[in-house]
């Protein structure tokens, strides 16, 4: 038994430990007992999945089945393999600062033996379908971590009624999303006569089946990942979520959808021909610019962050499609930086989503609101949630010195660097991805300078706002931890950049000047650490200037600057998030549809004056609003139609039975 | 150790010349409309003023209120320093690569754009917003733009594009590069705010985007603002005027390539800044939603670069 092994053994002791502690530990200190026993279960998930990035092999745990009238199944294996192990380490981060965020913040059913016991149960879930070694194991935790996140979001159904709504979309959508996997896996384990990943990758399937098989899979995944057309569950669920949960599914969950992908394309069906790659590129994209926009117009905070992640894992798939289409046009080099950008991207958005949701968290803790339109002024009341959102906010934004930037600059150089003169489909593809690409990076950035910039900067706008408190120490600490691993992997992306080249197969990958990132395929080089003394080396004579001309004309306190020219102006003449993204609602009034409406109140007897005005404005879901309540509409069709049918009456029913009776004589006398 | 000298030849440069630039233009601009204008030295007058006079704090205003200014400064400082305005000589760790100088681009729009969200009065959000969707759809242009005249030299570093550029003047007048060009031309005057994108002048309510979000900034931060937008637009015109006309630019650090840069970039950049002056002042500002259609436009010109780059090669 070695190390990995050893780890993913203790993983199931600490479960069944968290859960017990969630049972057994008196009410008072429940939060403490069962977070620190998720927050184990999910450190020693990081240790072993980074011990497995590293290439340590274990045997693999296995258990082995036997039924009646079957000869041979494969054994229930735990073993993961460098790619497993990458994801296993990124669940298992993500687990332990949410549990840590989740002592501080449970309350409720959220904070009941079910809530915590469903938690443990999820995390365990997650962490055990990267490690899955065949087809059996992986369904059986994917459904561990679909039941365990589902009970979670239903935990405060009693008091919130769109929570139940929002647990129905889920509940369906991830089952969709199981179906279509078993239907997958049942096609190439048919196909290989195996369930374990070795037997199925050492099979070459076919070409209708591997294709069948390929759409399937990816088709289910993409649900769990929240690509677009089948991202719906997302901005429902997200923020009905407990924040901490939220942070776990969207930074973590959402992550084994690309997980899946990666599997499908790398070793279960490697070598598939073209249009498998053009059909990631393409659903990729469309799922990076549908989601941004989406998210620049949200004014909820959770559902905006919940569209960013359509977004980003967007542009992770984006990254896969344009890897495997380079690699299939024999540029190995662009396609390696292309899949080690989709992992960069992986690892930065669990960093950064993690911290915004958690941030979420805090701001709905202490304010009770998520709706930007009413908040405000934060920054000045909660300087850590503020301070630690804002690095997630620079992160998601693609800004130097942060994960996002890396990222993003390494899915950027794959694309200037492949020749795209080597035929035309290439030609046609690469560039239209680099446009898609910087117009997700445009609007990224608006929506994320409106996040920040609306909620935490300005006047507050509600009272509640106003009397907003900073958050109590264990979420302060894990904010603070994440947005800490968000610059630091943005400060030393080469080591990470290195170990993950490996997951892939990727050359050419190495560090530079023991932080930067260098990719020796062409030659270039990013070193954050050393842009960062460029920036200090200007920043300090600029802030001594700057304070030498302070001290002779120091800053004055005022009521007001200028104001507008007028008295001190109502926080409702601010802007708000609904009025920051009208712009862009115009601009895009194709793919984006909003719904207002304007109630006028008249005095009596004087129709022209006004007493009261109220705007409201939502924004539709275009995909939804045309493509899933059509079908619910057609399926409610049917059950109306099903229930004419069926109204209760004996009468009909004997008629039923004579008639069918009738078809039947008819049928055998023909 | 010569890099670092030619880092601070780029950030003396930009510091000398940018009043000066600013100067020229609205002198030429006075001029062509029949004003005599404050002469060439009076925007360096304005910023020492302006550094001097006390700024002001309103209740309830955060750190940002005078971090911004001074971030600003910095990132168009950065730009200035990984540009290659005198010289091809690179930092060998932050070697002026694309997607970096584009996000150090990025980072002063940023700060700008939270400085006016800021003070929490309709005129600072509503220059934020707009300023933001300007900089939302300019980008794809920079990118793709960057990427058809990075493609045929085979990198995404600037001051590589500019050397391969001028040692091959055949390639400036294909259609890949002029396009290109032209794309670039209308990314800086959306970026810097130009007219027609944005007038620089305007205090007129409804059609501010710059001026509306550093209306409640006064004294030495209204100063580092206003230095710093103007060195934007040194840094992003000057790039521009060294890719169309790569020549004098210094390819090492030896004393006479780098005053020949220095007088050629000076040049270009003046005559770069005059026609834009000039050109200026035969336009009216465009309405803020026919904005996006001049961006679309040239993103057009930019994707029509890029398909050309494979029919060329």
């Amino acid at each position: 038994m070695n190390l990995v092994d050893a780890g993913l053994f203790a993983q199931l002791c600490l479960a069944a430990a968290a859960i017990l502690l969630a049972v057994f530990a008196p009410v008072g200190h429940r939060n403490l007992a069962a977070g620190i026993g998720v927050a184990a279960l999910g450190v020693v998930g990081a240790a072993t999945g980074v011990t497995a990035l590293l290439g340590v092999q274990g045997a693999g745990l296995r258990v082995p089945l036997a039924l009646p009238g079957f000869d041979a199944i494969d054994p229930l294996t735990l073993a993961p393999d460098r790619l497993g192990g990458f994801f296993l380490a990124i669940v298992g981060v993500v687990v332990a600062v949410a549990a840590v965020f989740g002592i501080g913040y449970a309350h409720g059913p959220v904070a009941s033996r079910t809530g915590w016991t469903a938690f443990a149960a999820f995390a365990l879930g997650m962490q055990l379908v990267p490690s899955a070694g065949d087809a059996l194991t992986f369904l059986l935790a994917w459904e561990l971590m679909a039941g365990g996140s589902t009970v979670l979001l239903l935990a405060d159904h009693a008091a919130r009624e769109p929570v139940r709504r929002a647990t129905l979309w889920y509940a369906v959508m991830t089952h969709l999303s199981f179906l279509l996997l078993v239907a997958g896996f049942g096609v190439v384990i048919a196909a290989s006569g195996g369930t374990t990943w070795s037997r199925i990758a050492a099979t070459s399937i076919n070409e209708p089946l591997a294709s069948g098989a390929f759409l399937l899979l990816i088709a289910g995944f993409a649900t769990k990942a929240g690509l677009v057309p089948v991202h719906i569950w997302l901005p429902r669920a997200h923020p009905e979520a407990p924040s901490h949960v939220s942070a776990a599914m969207s930074a973590a969950m959402v992550k084994m959808g690309v997980y899946g992908v990666l599997l499908v394309v790398l070793r279960l069906l490697p070598m598939g021909p073209r249009w498998w790659a053009i059909v990631l590129v393409v659903v990729g994209a469309a799922s990076a610019l549908y989601g941004i926009l989406q998210a620049a117009v949200q004014s909820d905070l959770k559902r905006l962050l919940a569209y960013s992640t359509t977004e980003n894992i967007g542009l992770i798939v984006t990254a896969i499609g344009v890897g495997l289409l380079l690699r299939d046009s024999g540029q190995t080099g662009a396609g390696d930086v292309a899949m080690l950008a989709a992992l960069l991207l992986a690892v930065s958005h669990a960093a950064f989503k993690t911290v915004l949701f958690l941030g979420a968290g805090a701001v709905l803790h202490a304010t009770g609101e998520r709706d930007l339109d009413l908040l405000g002024g934060l920054a000045a009341r909660m300087p850590w949630t503020a301070s630690a959102f804002g690095v997630g906010a620079l992160s998601a934004a693609a800004l130097p010195v942060t994960s996002g930037f890396v990222a993003e600059w390494a899915l950027l150089q794959a694309l200037v660097h492949a020749n795209s003169q080597v035929d035309r489909l290439i030609a046609v593809v690469l560039p239209i991805t680099m446009g898609v690409v910087a117009l997700t990076i445009g609007l990224g950035l608006l929506t994320f300078v409106k996040a920040f910039g609306i909620g935490f900067l300005a006047r507050p706008r509600t009272p509640a706002a106003a009397d907003a408190h900073e958050v109590g120490p264990t979420m302060r600490a894990a904010l603070v931890f994440g947005a800490v691993v968000v610059v630091g992997l943005g400060l030393v992306p080469g080591p990470l950049a290195e170990a993950l080249a490996t997951a892939v197969n990727a050359g050419g990958v190495g560090t530079v000047g023991a932080t930067g990132l260098a990719l020796g395929g062409f030659g270039v080089l990013l070193h954050p650490l050393a842009l960062t003394l460029l920036t200090g080396a200007v920043l300090v004579p600029l802030v001594a200037v700057n304070f030498a001309i302070a001290r002779r004309a120091p800053r004055r306190d005022v009521d007001l600057t200028w104001g507008c020219g007028g008295e001190r102006t109502s926080p409702r003449m601010e802007y708000n998030a609904t009025s920051y993204s009208e712009p862009l609602v115009r601009v895009f009034r194709g793919s984006l549809r909003a719904s207002r409406s304007v109630d006028v109140v008249r005095a009596d007897g004087a129709p022209l004056l006004v007493e009261e005005m109220a705007f409201t404005q939502e924004t539709v879901d275009v995909i939804e609003d045309r493509l899933y309540l059509p079908a619910a509409r057609g399926v409610r069709r049917f059950g109306d139609f099903a229930r004419k049918l069926q109204n209760g009456s004996i009468h009909r029913y004997i008629g039923f039975s004579f008639a069918a009776l009738v078809l039947v004589l008819l049928w055998v006398a023909r | 150790m010569t890099a670092i000298l030619v880092v601070l030849v780029h950030l003396a440069f930009a510091l000398a010349i940018t009043p000066v630039l600013i100067g020229v233009m609205r002198t030429v601009r006075a001029r062509l409309e029949g004003r005599s204008g404050g002469g060439i030295g009076q925007p360096w007058r304005d910023v020492l003023k302006l550094l001097a006079k006390e700024p002001l704090r309103a209740p309830g205003s955060t750190p940002v209120l005078s971090a911004a200014p001074v971030l600003l400064m910095a990132s168009s400082l950065v730009l200035s320093a990984l540009v290659p305005l005198v010289s091809t000589l690179a930092l060998p760790s932050v070697p002026g690569d694309l997607f970096v100088v584009v996000s150090v681009l990025l980072l002063g729009t940023v700060a700008l754009a939270l400085l006016g969200l800021e003070s929490g009065t309709a005129f600072g959000g509503m220059g934020s917003s707009r300023h933001m969707v300007i900089a939302a759809l300019v980008e794809p242009t920079v990118l793709l733009s960057i990427y058809a005249i990075s493609g045929p030299v085979g990198s995404s570093v600037l001051s590589v594009i500019v050397a391969a550029r001028s040692a091959d003047p055949a390639s400036l007048l294909n259609p890949v590069s002029l396009l290109a060009i032209v794309a670039l031309v209308v990314v800086v005057i959306a970026e810097t705010g130009r007219l027609p994108v944005d007038n620089p002048s305007t205090h007129l309510e409804l059609t501010m985007v710059h001026e509306a979000m550093i209306l409640e900034s006064g004294g030495r931060d209204l100063g580092w603002l206003e230095f710093g937008s103007w060195l934007r637009l040194t840094a992003l015109l000057g790039l521009v005027a060294n890719l169309a006309v790569p020549f004098g630019v210094a390819p090492d650090a030896s004393l006479v390539g780098l005053l020949v840069g220095v007088a050629t970039g000076a040049v270009k950049l003046l005559l770069a800044g005059a026609l834009l002056a000039a050109v200026e002042v035969f336009l009216a500002k465009l309405r803020l939603f026919r904005v996006p259609e001049l961006l679309a436009g040239s993103f057009v010109l930019a994707f029509l670069s890029v398909s050309a780059a494979y029919l060329v090669f």
